[in-house]
């Protein structure tokens, strides 16, 4: 530990308007070491991660790069410094071959082959266009490409993601040799057993803060966890039982079954049931194959394998208006892909009314009233701007969006984390409604990003993660530290055993 | 909170809500300011045959200014509405020498109908830009139409009276062209407001797959949408045939980029989901008096067209300055 470190940002501080996104960050990396960032959702990684690219640029902190102070101000200074990203998202130019995709970024060609078969894909043409590409081949070109060119620190945003076993241990083996040639590599990744098989070190961040750098040895998955939840780790109390759990258990067909469900890439195998009066929790890391679960429910997309069966009778959804038909409806997590932001919270909230063919014809203005009255007064929508929804609040926006299916009166309300950015007072409203809408009997799928929502909402929780069911329990059982556990794919009540991380092959990511 | 004293409102400020609130009511100044001018430029030009005459020249371009108004609502634009209107015209007045008139108007919608399906699936299923798709029709529209003068050369073309009387009548110095006009524009309003499709065509244009998540199937509502306007444009070409009464192959060519420029100066939005068809008749009327204005003017045809040009541009950024309150 005596070496100066490559890389080093300290008291990084970075806000948009009232919104703190790191409040006093760090990150250190030595030369020859793989160093995991890790953080639950939200935590700061993505927004460090565009800082020390160059992407964006801090309020305050200083940026350190072989002892010297640079200020990187754009993704070119951060690539003259030796520092390079590979993001999630594939970066070469879909329309153009991958060779001119190379020749844009300046990367020497024969270097570029090289790493491409180390990589394990033998026989790539580079005139072959980048469109035509499958996306896993896409993101090790992409590996490649920034090996080309021997960065002193290599970023990799959850590498292995979408990547077939077979690549994805090559991948790994090729990060994991760049630290003994002296160059550092910073991993971030969802997933325990890459991190110990990988990674030196790991830097936790949580609220925007740096709160712990560890050295990853067997057991320390825990320690990790215990800093990602931060002072939350005591088993909070269990919210009163919801009654409703009694009310039909078991007696009748699930509202909604889903068996061995697949979407793409993303969602490989999921497993569940829904029945009315309960509201269940999906719980999952960022990009584990929810949203592409909630799309596939919903109608917006067609699954590539799997079944899905309403109230026992087995369903097909083309399209989102076969869904609603079955009376199954879709919040959106993002309230822009669900509102007509220039009309008024009237018509928004009617507009499934109007949908059906048969409904094209004049509309019973009063009747409608009433229906859209009566949902607005249920949800409280503060209408005093109600002529364009885009001039609303956040939370009434959301509140709007539900009030929709509330009209509509839907058995089943998919809702995807329905309470991302809105206020606390509109949050509280909202579990409260989900509460008793499964009171009422209708059933409700809640995806959130917040784990302490699951206490207060729901009755059962199912974990998702690499686009698999890994998990489903019961809400008293569903304390923040068994979530967070089960989100990262660690087996509950797995305290005791500390040999998880000894082999790969031993977790359930790892399966085929 | 209420011990503050109550800031005044800038006077320019509450004048712009209001306008904001009240979109039409800038339009409606405008069109007296030209008629104004209209008089001082030409004292006593303004009486009650003049009134007229505007009043059936606008009513054409204020139809086909209304399929304008439901396409751009979703986003889109008929660009073939002239061509729709031209052949719909020659086919009823070269069908009418054989047959019975109602026949012969039948006979004349058949095209329309077509055209616009084909619109509407393009768009609304293969998702051709509809520019594109309406200008390609038009121009296959206007090729149809020659081959089938070829066939119908010999027999000439006729005017039921009927058509005249409508096109360019008057009863008590009212047009009578009013009388197809006012139900028109009556339905199309109420069908903008108070009918399923007419939200329908406002939530396409807004947010496209906040519509398909509510269960709106797209391809349906454009490819109605596209029929109506098709028909729509299909009957101006009968009225304007009885006011115009000499059978072209550009009939009503000269009319599309007006009915274009009519809606967008009565507030509709050509990305979509913003606008009515109130503010798009009152365009269309300020289109025709602004006509009539330069043709006074005495100027060569050239400059009219810049000057038409200019005005239509600086109307259209000052109207949406004006009624954007944000």
């Amino acid at each position: 530990m005596t070496t100066s470190p490559l890389l080093d940002a300290t008291g990084v501080v970075k806000t948009y308007g009232a919104v703190v996104a790191l409040r006093n960050a760090s990150l250190s990396v030595l030369p020859g070491e793989v160093h995991a960032l890790m953080g639950a959702n939200g935590a700061g990684k993505s927004t460090l991660v565009k800082i020390l690219t160059g992407a964006i640029r801090a309020d305050a902190g200083h940026i350190l790069i072989r002892g010297e102070a640079r200020d990187v101000r754009s993704p070119a200074d951060a690539r003259r410094a030796g520092l390079l990203p590979v993001y999630q998202e594939p970066s070469l130019i879909p329309d153009l071959d991958v060779a001119s995709n190379l020749r844009l970024t300046d990367t020497p060609v024969e270097p570029f082959r090289a790493w491409v078969r180390e990589l394990g894909i033998p026989d790539l043409d580079i005139r072959d266009t980048a469109r035509d590409i499958p996306l896993a081949v896409l993101r090790v070109l992409d590996l490649a490409r920034a090996l080309a060119v021997e960065p002193d620190v290599l970023l990799l945003d959850e590498m292995t993601a979408a990547l077939p076993a077979n690549l994805a241990e090559k991948v790994l083996e090729v990060i994991r040799r760049q630290g003994d040639s002296g160059r550092s590599v910073i991993f971030i990744s969802h997933r325990f057993v890459e991190i110990s098989a990988l990674c030196d070190r790991a830097t936790v961040l949580r609220d925007g803060e740096t709160v712990g750098v560890v050295d990853i040895e067997p057991g320390v998955e825990e320690r990790i966890v215990e800093m990602m939840l931060g002072a939350k780790v005591e088993k909070t109390r269990v919210a009163a039982c919801q009654a409703s759990q009694a009310a039909s258990p078991g007696d009748s067909r699930p509202r909604l079954g889903v068996a061995n469900l697949r979407v793409g890439s993303k969602l490989n195998d999921v497993s569940f049931d829904l029945v009315n009066g309960e509201v269940a929790g999906v719980i999952a890391l960022e990009g584990q194959g929810q949203d592409e679960l909630f799309a596939a429910l919903a109608g917006s997309i067609r699954p590539s394998g799997g079944t899905i069966e309403v109230d026992g009778k087995p369903v097909k959804f083309a399209h989102p208006a076969d869904a609603i038909r079955a009376g199954i409806a879709y919040v959106p997590g993002d309230r822009t892909e669900a509102l007509t932001m220039q009309r008024s919270v009237r018509e928004n909230i009617a507009l499934p009314f109007s949908a059906a063919l048969r409904n094209w014809g004049p509309i019973n203005m009063a009747q409608e009233r009433s229906t859209v009255v009566s949902a607005i007064e249920r949800l409280q929508i503060d209408t005093r701007a109600q002529r364009e929804v885009q001039r609303l609040s956040g939370g009434n926006q959301q509140k709007v969006t539900i009030a929709r299916w509330i009209a509509a009166e839907a058995q089943t309300i998919l809702c995807f984390d329905p309470t991302r950015g809105i206020d606390v007072g509109t949050k509280q409203e909202i579990y409260k409604l989900l509460r008793e809408l499964a009171d009422q009997g209708k059933s409700v799928l809640f995806y959130t990003s917040e784990l302490e929502e699951v206490q207060r909402v729901c009755d059962r929780v199912i974990v998702i993660f690499g686009g698999r069911v890994v998990d489903v329990f019961p809400v008293e059982l569903a304390d923040e530290p068994a979530l967070m556990r089960a989100a990262y794919g660690l087996p509950r009540g797995a305290k005791a055993d500390v040999g998880i991380l000894a082999d790969i092959h031993s977790s359930p990511v790892a399966k085929p | 909170m209420s011990t503050t004293a109550i800031q005044p409102v800038p006077f320019g400020r509450r004048l712009k809500r209001f306008m904001a609130d009240r979109p039409l009511i800038p339009l409606i100044i405008l069109l007296v300011i030209l008629v104004l001018v209209l008089q001082i430029l030409r004292p006593g030009i303004v009486n009650e045959r003049w009134l007229a005459n505007t009043v059936k020249f606008a009513i054409p371009l204020a139809i086909l200014a209304g399929c304008q108004t439901m396409t751009m609502l979703t986003g889109g634009i008929d660009l073939s509405v002239g061509t729709v209107a031209t052949m719909s015209a020659f086919i009823m007045a070269t069908q009418v020498v054989n047959h019975d008139p109602a026949v012969a108007i039948l006979i004349a919608l058949v095209p329309a109908v077509l055209i616009g399906l084909v619109n509407g699936i393009g768009v609304g299923v293969f998702r051709v830009h509809p520019l594109i798709m309406t200008l390609g029709t038009s121009l296959i529209g206007t090729g149809c139409l020659q081959v089938y003068q070829r066939t119908v050369i010999a027999s000439g073309a006729k005017i039921p009276p009927f058509l005249a009387w409508l096109g360019t009548g008057l009863t008590y110095g009212v047009p009578n062209a009013l009388l197809l006009f006012v139900p028109i524009a009556v339905l199309i309003v109420f069908t903008l407001n108070r009918t399923g499709f007419g939200r329908l065509l406002y939530a396409v244009g807004d947010n496209e797959g906040a519509a398909r998540l509510s269960g709106v199937r797209y391809w349906q509502v454009i490819t109605a949408l596209y029929v109506i306007s098709s028909v729509l444009a299909g009957i101006t070409g009968l009225l304007y045939i009885g006011l115009i009464k000499a059978p072209s192959l550009s009939l009503a060519e000269p009319l599309v980029l007006p009915s274009v420029a009519a809606a967008v100066i009565g507030g509709t939005s050509i990305f979509g989901g913003r606008g009515g068809y109130t503010g798009t008749i009152i365009g269309a009327l300020i289109l025709t008096v602004l006509t009539t204005l330069l043709t006074i003017l005495q100027m060569p045809e050239g400059a009219r067209r810049i000057l038409f040009g200019l005005i239509v541009l600086f109307v259209t950024a000052a109207y949406l300055r004006i009624i954007e309150d944000r």
